[in-house]
């Protein structure tokens, strides 16, 4: 392969961006993308995704001050969908910047804004893949949160919202950082909503002490015609427990991709989610698990509903390291199709290199089951109503799986919003 | 495995004289000088006395194969090949046949002995005419290609009879060129692939089977591959063409001497099955994998695939992969035909330092298809094998079900075993469902059989037949028993 000639499609709209900074991990980054380019299909981790429509995007930095009005009213939005109201914690990033005004940080945690020269400490490759990689050039601010030994910091909301002024398309990358120190607790809320053409790639760094617990669960709400490019790296140490959960409603074109460590025993992941998706929505959720570590969990159920000529992706890893004796690891990935123009791509993949392991994986595609759809029929309900039970009973599988109730909450609000929605 | 240490110490002191077809026969051979263009190309083909569009379609191969790239999606790792290090013809000297088994080639008869073959069948094979009579109507026709060359076919008359065309594709294009030019190459497009193209490019021979409309083939067809010259690669091409309601089994078994250099093999195989037809086809493939230290051994690089293009035809594959020192090989059904049935059941052994990449693709195009993949993965030693599947649901195969279930098996804790499926879905009534597990054999079972007397090997041979048996079963008799012995002596020392 000729190392000068990109693989992908170029990314000089990115690259040209005279804002960059010139640190080391960015300069990496950049003559990673320089190399790699925007990954279009073919290259086996973006299989089923192509951003070769990004390239052709003249995609500027986004502007730090926007109007009130659409802001108030899109976080309005988001205490409706989570159910987590004025008085909950929160911080708030507009266009990628922290926003004071509208935040309400908790007092028991060690909490600072900015992102930057971070960048070149935090240990995570700027060249690793294509998402991390753009972060790296362009993160300009992001939430730097740590949970202190043996602190139970309660419910955060972490809130996103894009906006874009005219109509040219901007582009922001808040890199967040959330530690969670021994035998800390953290439950995040995540949500992101906006308006107009934009690009919101956010990173998060996340990384759970011996024992601490940090339940993630994220709320992909973007504007129609947003372009939502996440990439998580977390690191689970013993008997930690990483929870996390994406539940992908809105956007044109997303992907969530997540990289999960598991680096002392007893550490536990949970990787889920639920993609419901309409009109042309693609959507994308990868991750790569890594059991690092003997005697250690991942658990990981993700669900598809598709209707119209939308598109699901899933791409789910799990790679067990020789070293990673008796680990128990499963995969779940379901796919519902409602209409005949929807697709499904779905890869799920075991890697395993340790011999005294319990690994599975499971998957099914179809359309709803015609017997139970008989059943309800059967005893008077009508269609509409039978189809929508069971489509809601096919999600509640896979939200129930999260165990902090006010997060699990939220997740069965902001589904019942959607399905509102479409039902309507 | 559960890192006993005996059987971890067995792996280590394991031979290679385990490798029991690692002979090597001495007979003249007719060798093409090294290196590939267009005058190789014209050079095989004038040998083999082809018609002008063969050779156009070889130099169309030829000149698309030098625009592609190697794929390196697989999980396997190599030494760049030298493509123009390798013999790309190699035959048995020609002379007149002979009359009795006395005046063949005696190392040609010593070859066939160690395959195991029936002395009749040898002297068929050989080429001997038999007294009218003397033939006892016998089970299985046997094409053997030699190096690149088909050296015989047997049972030829009663297929005749039958109306079976069953002789080698070189044969094949001298006296059906009508059925070869119609068929060659529209599974396996001369450009589907960088392997394929090559094959297409440079293929020496093969097997030739069409089996006329409604007819059900008198006796299984097999094939014997056999790599012998140094240096050699082996570009068969097999092409089966089952017309309307006419059905067939296939067997296909490959060995090859044992050698320090790697050697290339790079087949394609061609399936075509027309309304109601239905085609079996069984692979034992057992070339030699390399020594303990992964040093030799043959590169399997196959493209293998059906067209179900009939109504209610059905393709099945079966295989049994315990050798070569890297396969990559994904026998596919493409299920056009309304009703179509695909099938795949596969048993991958590696051991040692062996990479396998092998699995299916089943592509549903047609209403109510169905699809069924069964694949057993065992890994010992510093082996890798991962199984690779693509089952895809085209918009218009409304109705269409697929099944899958691959299970993994470790053995040792230096090998990997991996199971990468893609699933793709276009059609909301079609139903696609996998499954997977990966673990080690079970101290529970193994603690069961010991108990009761049995070896740690005979009990680990017991399990690990237990776990091919969905497999295994699909296999006719004469290749379940010799499967079943070569799962127990490819993983000879690595169980104990």
């Amino acid at each position: 392969m000729n190392a000068l000639t990109p693989v992908g499609v170029n990314a000089s709209a990115f690259l040209d961006r005279d804002d960059g900074l010139a640190g080391a991990s960015q300069r990496k980054a950049a003559e990673f993308l320089r190399h790699a380019g925007l990954p279009r299909a073919g290259v086996e981790a973006w299989k089923y995704t192509t951003l070769r429509t990004l390239a052709d995007v003249p995609f500027a930095t986004a502007p730090r001050n926007v109007n009130d009005g659409p802001v108030d009213t899109l976080l309005a939005e988001i205490e409706t969908i989570s159910g987590l109201g004025a008085g909950a914690n929160r911080a708030v990033f507009v266009n990628g910047y922290f926003d004071a005004a509208r935040s309400r940080l908790p007092a028991n945690v060690r909490i600072s804004t900015g992102a930057g020269a971070d960048v070149a400490e935090d240990g995570i490759d700027p060249a690793g893949d294509v998402t991390t990689a753009l972060n790296t050039l362009l993160a300009r601010d992001g939430l730097d949160l740590v949970v202190p030994e043996g602190v139970d910091a309660g419910c955060l909301l972490l809130v996103s919202i894009g906006i874009t002024a005219d109509d040219a398309p901007v582009s922001f990358h808040p890199r967040h950082r959330i530690v969670v120190e021994k035998g800390g607790r953290l439950a995040v809320l995540d949500a992101s909503v906006g308006q107009g053409h934009y690009l919101h790639n956010p990173l998060y760094d996340i990384a759970v002490a011996d024992k601490g617990y940090l339940s993630h669960a994220r709320i992909q709400a973007e504007g129609a015609l947003a372009v939502h490019l996440a990439v998580s790296h977390a690191h689970v140490a013993a008997d930690g427990v990483y929870d996390s959960f994406t539940l992908t409603l809105g956007g044109n074109l997303s992907r969530h991709e997540v990289h999960a460590g598991l680096t002392r025993s007893g550490a536990h992941v949970h990787v889920n989610g639920a993609q419901l998706l309409t009109g042309r929505q693609h959507g994308d959720l990868t991750s790569v698990i890594t059991h690092a570590a003997p005697g250690c969990v991942s658990r990981q159920t993700v669900k598809n509903v598709l209707s119209d000529q939308a598109r699901g992706v899933f791409q789910g890893k799990i790679l067990v390291e020789r070293v990673a004796q008796q680990t128990d690891g499963y995969q779940m990935n379901q796919a519902l199709l409602l209409s005949d123009g929807a697709e499904i791509d779905a890869k799920p993949e075991l890697e395993i290199y340790a011999d005294d392991v319990k690994c599975s994986h499971g998957a099914t595609v179809g359309a709803l089951d015609d017997d139970q759809l008989f059943y309800l029929r059967s005893r008077g309900i009508p269609d509409d109503v039978a189809r929508s039970m069971l489509i809601r009973a096919f999600l509640h599988d896979v939200v129930d799986e999260v165990a902090d109730l006010r997060l699990k909450d939220s997740l069965n609000l902001a589904v019942e919003a959607w399905w509102k929605r479409e039902a309507a | 495995m559960p890192a006993v240490a005996e059987t971890r110490k067995t792996v280590e002191t394991l031979g290679q004289n385990t490798y029991k077809w690692g002979f090597e026969t001495d007979i003249e051979m007719d060798i093409a000088p090294k290196g590939l263009n267009e005058d190789t190309i014209r050079l095989i083909s004038s040998r083999k006395q082809e018609p002008q569009w063969l050779l156009e379609w070889r130099l169309k191969a030829y000149r698309s194969w030098l625009e592609m790239r190697e794929p390196t999606w697989a999980k396997v790792h190599y030494p760049p090949i030298d493509y123009q290090d390798v013999h790309y013809y190699a035959a048995p000297r020609k002379k007149p046949g002979p009359k009795s088994l006395d005046e063949v080639d005696p190392e040609l008869l010593r070859t066939y002995e160690k395959l195991g073959i029936p002395l009749h069948e040898q002297a068929m094979l050989a080429g001997v005419e038999l007294p009218e009579g003397q033939e006892a109507r016998p089970p299985v026709a046997v094409d053997a290609v030699f190096d690149s060359v088909s050296v015989a076919t047997t049972f030829r008359k009663t297929l005749q009879e039958a109306g079976v065309i069953f002789c080698p594709i070189s044969e094949a294009v001298r006296d059906h060129p009508e059925l070869v030019r119609k068929y060659l190459g529209s599974v396996v497009p001369v450009t589907d692939n960088f392997y394929a193209a090559l094959n297409a490019a440079v293929f020496t021979d093969g097997s030739f089977v069409y089996v006329p409309k409604g007819v059900r083939c008198p006796m299984e067809l097999s094939t014997y591959f056999r790599i012998n010259a140094r240096n050699t690669g082996q570009f068969e091409r097999t092409l089966i063409v089952v017309e309307e309601g006419a059905s067939v089994s296939y067997l296909e078994g490959c060995t090859a001497p044992m050698r320090d250099e790697n050697q290339l093999h790079a087949a394609v195989v061609e399936l075509v099955a027309m309304d109601d037809a239905s085609i079996k086809y069984s692979t034992v493939q057992n070339w030699y994998p390399g020594d303990e230290n992964g040093k030799g051994g043959i590169y399997n690089f196959v493209t293998k695939r059906g067209a179900c293009r009939g109504a209610r035809s059905k393709i099945s594959w079966t295989q049994v992969e315990t050798g070569s020192a890297i396969t990559w090989k994904y026998p596919s059904c493409i299920l056009q035909g309304e009703g179509s049935v695909g099938e795949f059941y596969s048993v991958a052994v590696t051991n040692n330092h062996q990479q396998a990449d092998t699995g299916t693709k089943m592509i549903h195009i047609g209403r109510n298809t169905r699809s069924t993949i069964i694949a057993k993965t065992i890994s010992a030693g510093h082996s890798d094998s991962t199984y690779r599947g693509l089952v895809r649901m085209m918009p218009k195969a409304s109705g269409s079900r697929n099944f899958t279930q691959c299970d993994s098996l470790l053995i040792g804790d230096q090998c990997g075993a991996h199971t990468v499926p893609y699933i793709e879905s276009r059609n909301m009534s079609a139903r696609v469902e996998h499954e997977a597990t990966t673990s080690k054999i079970s101290e529970d079972q193994l603690f069961y059989c010991r108990q009761r007397g049995l070896s740690e090997e005979d009990a680990v041979g017991l399990i690990v037949n237990g776990f091919c048996k969905d497999v295994l079963k699909e296999l006719p008799m004469e290749f379940a028993v010799e499967a079943q012995k070569l799962l127990q002596i490819s993983l000879e020392g690595s169980v104990g």
